[in-house]
């Protein structure tokens, strides 16, 4: 049961309080052709947590992130972060797309790549000074990656990649960070790296929302998560919600039983 | 020979040159996002486009004919993105279906009306007429300081320069966001980048580069210059900015390369005429994009 | 029109008519099997590659001292030079970093480019000026030859033929590759001689359509006949007749009148099958998708409107509004209706059926059903019904 609490007095209703919510989706659903593959999803981060959205394959896990970021549309529902529209607040929220989702022979290096970071701060024109450089070597370092600044992306191994993607994101300053499937792929060492980088921000007090795939991990990585396939399937701490029951609920028969065993 | 060359050579060479950096331009862009064909289909469309405007006119006038070719590659890109995503038509065949279509029509229109009266051919369309761009009041090398005679200038060499000066302006203004939705969509909707208008505006782009060039050059110039030079210069290079540089410097080697072969080349081999200019730079520009391939330093991914 | 339909205007008009309708079907089901493999825009490329061909076959006919129209000699070498085409763009795709959409525009830019020059030397021959190669470009039926007529129809036929004895093994490539080739099929030389059959094809349409339109040809009617139906084959044999439909009404029409030429036509005719095609087919459709995707929206937001009811949650997005107050489920204050109250609660009975059904062993495989919009019994036997509702109330009251 969400926890919406009404008050309707003469058909006039009063939203509950979701200023608190750096991300807050009530009723989503979003269609791809003739059915919907998210349906009336109600979801609500808590800052300074991270949250991870588990479920199974097409469960509609990265749709639910993109509808939540305004890439796809959705057929019903609404988003809010803080309270507000999106559109409102998007400086203050940071995006690491899949990595499988962009063309790596793109001709750029990895140094262009975080300073699309601070696109916002430079607008169309605005020149890149001494303190952009500065602001992208420190983002870089911060994920292990200072020494392929001048690299070509495609040269990259896949765990590099999605640290450069993490460096953009740091490059951002943002208050929310959504990640599409960060550990897709990638070696320990990455995969180790980035999850302290996400702790720490944490414990900076930022939010972290992760679509995520092993749940061997999830107790290690996350506080919360949040369970779906095609309907919110639970959500909570990760003590409360990330249960043998729920995931048998989340992922159904056999297939569930299997997970559980592995997540004892 | 210095009177001859700046009266009769240099202007279409010059023109040449600036059409073919027009649509290099853009091109990069267009190669980078998977859209090369687009040139092709925009190139297509141009005919229907100076057809009507020229039933609608009932004459060969300049004007009304750019923005009759203007119309076309708007509606032609309108109509592939409408056939793509609402009939779900992979990219490739929507244009197909789009452009010989409407490249049908404006055959079928041009045979239906009477234009015997007139210069107005599928083969002017195609080849241009880049030789006849000539600039009758240079006396010499002089001329080019001379503010009389260069107001007798072929008025396509200001069209062709006004053309480039608005498509580089354009990807100057616009380099980051450009950049950025090209490289990575969904990172860029998520800034709150407009990236369909972003990407209907480089096909605009492309479009006003080909209208400007196709009256002057023909289609043939155009849709090569829209993918020889990006394609030799991605090869190149791993950085967009010098990927552009070596993409302007290959359009203006095969517009001049191209235009000597054309007007000199047969002489050199004992034959008495030239061949088509537009012709030869298409075919000069596959040959840089060969070499390229052969020997270019990053020509593998 | 109607002679020209029924065949009555002569000899090489029946002859350009019968062969432009082979063709067609021809051009339809090869085309049917390149738009499958996701390479409809490769006929682009053969096409123009052509050029370069058509004039050098000339060139050396002429210069061997014979008749530089001589068609078959022309049509030899166009194929050639497409062929080289089709073997830059593998080359290039396969070499070089450059994605295959950028190959095919440089090849076809370049080879048509250079076809030109070579265009432009003949015309400066003694030989050359009634030579007539523009005609190749867009296709030019008026004052064919008899022989020409009798070698397109033949070469029509010859390709349909092949099409239909390759149908199976290209069928099986395009719909999955890997399978075909556990299956022991060369997956790599059945694409080739694909290949071969788009290519013979557009040598074959070069004289009727030219080769700017023989891609429409070979793209158009597939692109229809993939809205009319999900089949592969079906597919193939819908773009051969939407081909050959295009093929034969164009010759014909353009028969009837000396201004109406041949290509354009056909092209034209095919578009308007594929226009009809893209607007109305029954489940592809625009209208019927545009149709569908509203009722969608309505549904969703219905279904959605009543869960809020049936939880006492407020509803805030006007459209459903306008769904529960429309269908009398919700009054204009927003309190619900008894009918809404009703159907609020149904709506909670299917939703709880469908969360218990997830923690049923036996039936946990079917929650890929649920969709949010599907009802529980149009998926479960009313026996399967009352087990889960058994569980949701032990009592058994429902």
């Amino acid at each position: 049961m969400t926890a919406i609490e009404l008050a309707a007095e003469n058909g006039q209703t009063i939203a509950e309080n979701l200023d608190n919510s750096p991300l807050a989706l009530r009723g989503v659903t979003v269609s791809y052709g003739n059915e919907p593959v998210v349906f009336s999803v109600d979801m609500t981060i808590q800052t300074g947590t991270m949250t991870a959205i588990i479920g199974p394959n097409g469960a509609g896990k990265s749709t639910l992130l993109k509808a939540a970021l305004g890439i796809v549309k959705p057929l019903a529902g609404r988003v809010t972060t803080w309270g507000k529209s999106l559109d409102a607040q998007r400086q203050r929220i940071a995006y690491v797309p899949q990595r499988a989702s962009i063309d790596w022979d793109f001709p750029t290096q990895v140094r262009d790549v975080v300073m699309m970071g601070l696109f916002r701060e430079l607008g169309l024109l605005r020149r890149v000074r001494a303190k952009h450089h500065d602001k992208v070597m420190e983002c870089l370092t911060r994920v292990g990656m200072q020494d392929f600044a001048d690299r070509q992306i495609g040269q990259l191994s896949g765990g590099q990649q999605q640290r450069v993607f993490l460096a953009r994101a740091l490059a951002q300053e943002a208050d929310l960070y959504l990640l599409d499937e960060p550990f897709a792929g990638v070696d320990a060492a990455t995969e180790a790296a980035i999850i302290a980088v996400l702790k720490e921000l944490r414990d900076e007090g930022k939010t972290v929302v992760a679509v995520h795939h092993d749940l061997s991990t999830v107790e290690d990585y996350f506080d919360r998560v949040f369970l779906i396939n095609r309907r919110r399937m639970g959500e909570g701490s990760v003590a409360d919600a990330f249960t043998q029951d729920a995931l048998h609920a989340t992922y159904g028969g056999r297939l569930g039983d299997g997970l559980i065993a592995r997540t004892g | 020979m210095g009177y001859e060359f700046v009266a009769l050579s240099l202007p279409p060479m010059v023109i040449g040159m600036l059409a073919a950096m027009a649509c290099a331009l853009p091109g990069n862009f267009l190669l980078l996002r998977r859209q090369s064909l687009i040139g092709d289909a925009i190139s297509h469309v141009v005919l229907p486009g100076i057809v009507v405007a020229f039933l609608i006119t009932g004459a060969i006038t300049t004007l009304p004919m750019m923005f009759g070719a203007a119309g076309a590659a708007l509606v032609a890109v309108v109509l592939i993105e409408a056939i793509r995503r609402l009939g779900k038509v992979e990219p490739g065949a929507a244009m197909g279906v789009v452009f010989t279509a409407m490249f049908a029509a404006g055959v079928l229109l041009l045979e239906q009306s009477d234009t015997s009266g007139v210069h107005l051919d599928v083969e002017h369309a195609l080849y241009g007429n880049l030789e006849s761009l000539i600039w009758l009041d240079a006396v010499g090398w002089s001329s080019l300081v001379d503010p009389t005679a260069l107001a007798g200038l072929p008025p396509e060499l200001f069209r062709m320069g006004f053309a480039l000066l608005i498509v580089g302006a354009l990807t100057w203004l616009f380099w980051r966001p450009l950049k950025l939705s090209t490289f990575d969509e969904g990172f860029a909707r998520s800034l709150g980048l407009p990236t369909t208008l972003i990407s209907l505006g480089v096909v605009v782009m492309a479009a006003l580069a080909a209208v400007a060039a196709f009256d002057a050059v023909g289609s043939i110039i155009v849709i090569a210059m829209f993918i020889c030079p990006p394609a030799a210069a991605r090869l190149m290079t791993n950085r967009l900015e010098t990927q552009i540089a070596w993409s302007l410097i290959f359009a203006c080697a095969s517009a001049i390369l191209g235009y000597i072969f054309a007007g000199y080349g047969p002489l050199w081999i004992g034959a008495s005429a030239s061949v088509s200019a537009a012709g030869m730079i298409a075919t000069v520009s596959g040959l840089i994009l060969t070499l390229a391939a052969l020997f270019a330093p990053h020509r593998h991914a | 029109m109607l002679e020209a339909l029924t065949l009555q205007l002569g000899y090489n008009a029946v002859l350009v008519t019968l062969g432009s309708t082979a063709l067609g079907v021809a051009a339809g089901a090869v085309g049917a099997f390149l738009y499958l493999r996701k390479r409809a825009l490769v006929s682009d490329a053969i096409s123009h590659a052509t050029l370069p061909g058509l004039a050098l076959a000339f060139l050396v006919m002429v210069a061997l001292g014979g008749e530089g129209r001589f068609l078959p000699g022309l049509m030899l070498g166009s194929a050639l030079s497409a062929w080289a085409g089709l073997y830059v763009v593998s080359w290039i795709t396969r070499k070089t970093r450059l994605p295959e959409d950028a190959a095919i525009g440089a090849v076809l830019s370049v080879f048509f480019g250079f076809g030109i020059v070579l265009l432009t030397v003949i015309q400066t021959m003694q030989s050359g000026r009634q030579a007539g190669l523009e005609g190749f470009l867009l296709g030019s039926t008026a004052g064919m030859l008899r022989a020409d007529a009798l070698v397109i129809a033949t070469g029509g036929a010859l390709v349909l033929l092949a099409t239909m004895l390759l149908r199976r093994p290209m069928l099986m490539t395009a719909f999955d590759e890997g399978y075909a080739q556990v299956q022991g099929l060369n997956t790599a030389r059945i694409d080739m001689a694909l290949m071969v059959l788009v290519l013979a094809v557009t040598v074959v349409g070069l004289k009727i359509v030219g080769l700017i339109l023989i891609v429409a040809m070979l793209i158009i009617p597939a692109v229809a006949a993939r809205f009319w139906t999900e089949n592969a084959s079906r597919v193939a044999q819908l773009a051969a007749l939407f081909g050959g439909l295009s093929g034969y009404v164009g010759a014909a029409l353009s028969a009837t009148a000396p201004d109406l030429p041949t290509g354009p036509i056909i092209v034209l005719v095919a578009f308007a099958l594929f226009a009809l095609s893209l607007l109305f087919a029954p489940s592809r459709g625009v209208l019927a998708s545009a149709l569908r995707h509203r009722r969608l929206q309505h549904e969703v937001h219905l279904r959605q409107g009543l869960l809020a009811l049936a939880h006492g949650q407020p509803v805030y997005e006007t459209m459903t509004q306008r769904m529960l107050r429309g269908r009398g489920l919700m009054r204009a204050d927003g309190v619900p209706t008894d009918e809404g109250r009703n159907a609020a609660a149904q709506a909670l009975l299917d939703e709880n059926r469908w969360q218990e059904l997830r923690r049923i062993e036996e039936l946990a495989s079917l929650a890929i059903r649920d969709d949010g919009l599907t009802r529980i019994d149009e998926v479960l036997t009313s026996d399967q019904v009352k087990l889960i509702d058994t569980r949701l109330s032990p009592q058994g009251a429902v």
